[in-house]
């Protein structure tokens, strides 16, 4: 592990911080990103990101929750104790439907929720970031991009006269 | 950007056309006013959790606290002897208990639909108010929950509604539309809660780093050694608390492409889910076979009302903080005129459905609905449908009219109004189509008892205790929210436009 964690520079306003990203993606860097307190329409897009992979845990929890609805409805009121209420049948796909209904969400939520946190790699206990006085303010209105050193192209040099260039201010090197 | 495109790619007889008709500038009124910035933003939803607390908050919540303890006792009295504490006598089993249950379910939808479905609609104004209304969707489930549980009269047996097996190694009955109420309302609550905080984790990542960099900087002010230290120990706890709940949330893109995705589907989620819950609510009286309670109507109709109450309630909330915290530039007139609006629109649906309901009765030609609805009117608990109709069907007409939308006090004693008419709704629904039941010689004229009374009426305590402590601890608006429908958050600098976008 290097010393040095990678290198922050920061940026005045939304478009040429939105700029700056699509520059840093077109140089070629894989282990960087922004740092904005609000998501940056068209990020993205900008980073060179793919589609986010949360809808996927969403629909497996959603299919979880509706076999479990029907699944539970059928072993309870049908296989292990079936009841006789009015007349009515021990099973059938159409009355425990708001049951299947609100598990299917219900998980899905928690899919969505878990999701969230997996693709984000969260929670997470330490970033070396959050040791720069610079970095903290991104919660007011600073706009960041930090490349890492553990990119292939990094060069202290190299990297550090490439975001002046893209109109980085404020440049330092965060340590890890 | 859409127009832009279309101004460059307009031929000489469209020009020619555009330059007669004069169009006028359609200006959008913008989200935030006074040309605020970032910080500003920040600093103003913050400096109200990180400022010392106020007197009024601590008079409010004395108040609230003992305005709560009502429903305490009121439960404690009531397990203590049983539930004939309550007015409920034959044929009126179903009294305040439920009317207060659907009321404040009821209230809770609208904090859903501002969060979800105005996010699908792509409403940005729904942004400074959609904390705050989930905050009070949550306080509301948690109320409403409250009387249902006790309800069912021995609530050491409460357990027997979820699916485990009872002590008799029977299962929960999946026929019964009580028990898909119990999934709806506990999935309802489950998930709002779910969308509430994952919307709060960037804005608890900002008040963890601000209370860093105090930390940091170490420059307390005080009147004493005292006074510093406690400043400095309150932001040591601050610093835990929100990094606890945060998860190490870095506003990083790669977390807001994430995030985002995830936000959207939950609103996706959500709003099946809010227009089911209250579908499922009317099932406990439309599945019963009994005048008044039977009809199609009840779904659709149950909805429109929890909305319309519900935003009455946003209002009735939002109004005062509006003023306590002078976030006039956050919540504008826009805002305001728009949760009016859809209380118009909400109204007026719910006051169709009044009459339609009357309509189908007669148009049913079935003597016993006619005479339900006939009763519910003109019989002995006229004077609750009196209040119903005037409460909810003309107190939102007047939201036709610019001027009552701007005189702020105005629409906040409206709000109170609709509150009230809404209760009143689930009270006619509720007690006048048991009251006057099919055997003459059992009807009854029901009325609550002081337990009753108090224990209603104690909610509204435990909801002001829970909406205090929101206040005190937690963002009352997503600051990331407000910032993304400012002009300066355009990454294609349309930051000139002062006004806002052009339409």
């Amino acid at each position: 592990m290097s010393e040095k964690y990678g290198i922050i520079a920061s940026f005045p306003d939304t478009p040429s911080f939105f700029h700056a990203a699509e520059k840093v993606r077109d140089a070629g860097y894989k282990k960087w990103d922004t740092y904005s307190s609000f998501p940056v329409h068209g990020m993205p897009a900008a980073q060179g990101q793919s589609r986010s992979k949360v809808p996927i845990f969403t629909f497996f929890g959603g299919i979880t929750g509706f076999c479990l609805g029907l699944g539970m409805v059928w072993y309870m009121n049908a296989f292990n104790y079936p009841l006789i209420i009015r007349g009515q049948p021990f099973f059938s796909p159409v009355f425990p439907f708001p049951i299947m209904y609100e598990l299917t969400i219900l998980l899905s939520a928690f899919g969505t929720l878990g999701g969230m946190f997996i693709t984000n790699l969260l929670p997470q206990h330490y970033n070396p970031l959050f040791n720069s006085d610079t970095f903290l303010e991104v919660a007011g209105d600073r706009l960041v991009i930090a490349i890492e050193a553990r990119d292939g192209k990094y060069d202290t040099v190299a990297t550090r006269r490439f975001l002046e260039e893209i109109g980085g201010t404020d440049i330092e090197e965060v340590s890890a | 950007m859409a127009t832009t495109t279309q101004d460059s790619s307009l031929d000489a007889t469209q020009a020619a056309l555009l330059a007669k008709v004069q169009p006028a500038e359609l200006h959008e009124q913008p989200l935030v006013t006074n040309d605020r910035d970032f910080n500003w933003v920040t600093d103003k939803i913050c400096r109200i959790v990180e400022t010392k607390t106020p007197t009024w908050w601590w008079i409010c919540m004395a108040v609230a606290l003992m305005t709560a303890s009502f429903t305490g006792l009121g439960l404690l009295w009531l397990v203590s002897s049983g539930v004939g504490v309550w007015g409920l006598a034959n044929p009126i089993n179903w009294g305040w208990a439920i009317v207060n249950f659907v009321f404040w379910i009821g209230i809770g939808h609208a904090g859903t639909l501002i969060s979800a479905v105005l996010c699908l609609l792509k409403q940005g104004w729904r942004t400074s108010i959609n904390r705050a209304a989930e905050a009070m969707t949550i306080f509301a489930v948690v109320c409403a929950g409250i009387f249902p549980l006790f309800h069912v009269g021995r609530v050491w047996f409460a357990w027997w509604l979820f699916p485990i097996p009872n002590s008799n190694v029977i299962w929960p009955q999946f026929r019964s539309p009580l028990e898909w109420d119990v999934f709806a309302v506990s999935t309802y609550g489950t998930v709002s809660v779910l969308f509430w905080y994952m919307g709060m984790i960037p804005d608890l990542g900002v008040l963890r780093d601000r209370a860093v960099q105090r930390l940091k900087a170490g420059a307390y002010e005080g009147s004493n050694a005292m006074a510093k230290k406690m400043a400095e120990g309150m932001d040591i706890f601050r610093k835990n608390f929100y990094a606890i709940f945060a998860m190490g949330w870095r506003n990083a893109g790669n977390h807001w492409r994430n995030y985002e995705m995830a936000y959207l589907v939950l609103a996706g989620l959500s709003t099946p889910l809010v227009l089911s819950v209250h579908t499922i609510v009317s099932f406990d009286f439309a599945l019963a076979v009994l005048p008044g309670w039977h009809t199609t109507i009840f779904p659709p109709y149950f909805v429109a009302g929890a909305i319309f109450s519900g935003f009455g309630m946003v209002l009735t909330l939002m109004l005062p903080l509006r003023a306590l915290y002078s976030l006039h530039d956050l919540i504008t007139q826009r805002h305001i005129d728009n949760m009016c609006k859809i209380c118009l629109g909400t109204g007026s649906i719910v006051g169709y459905a009044y009459i339609m309901e009357f309509f189908i009765a007669w148009y049913g030609a079935n003597p016993y609905e006619s005479f339900a609805f006939i009763n519910r009117a003109f019989g002995q608990y006229w004077w609750a449908y009196i209040m119903m109709f005037s409460c909810n069907v003309f107190t939102p007409q007047l939201f036709w009219f610019k001027k009552v939308r701007e005189n702020t006090a105005l629409v906040w004693i409206m709000s109170i109004f609709i509150n009230v008419g809404m209760w009143f709704e689930r009270f006619v629904i509720t007690v006048t189509s048991l009251a006057n039941d099919f055997l003459p010689s059992s009807w009854g004229y029901y009325s609550p008892t002081m337990v009753d009374i108090l224990t209603f009426f104690g909610t509204f305590g435990l909801f002001s205790v829970l909406f205090l402590l929101f206040l005190r601890f937690l963002p009352l608006m997503p600051i990331a929210e407000v910032k993304f429908v400012m002009p300066q958050a355009d990454p294609h600098g349309h930051h000139g436009h002062e006004k806002g976008d052009h339409h």
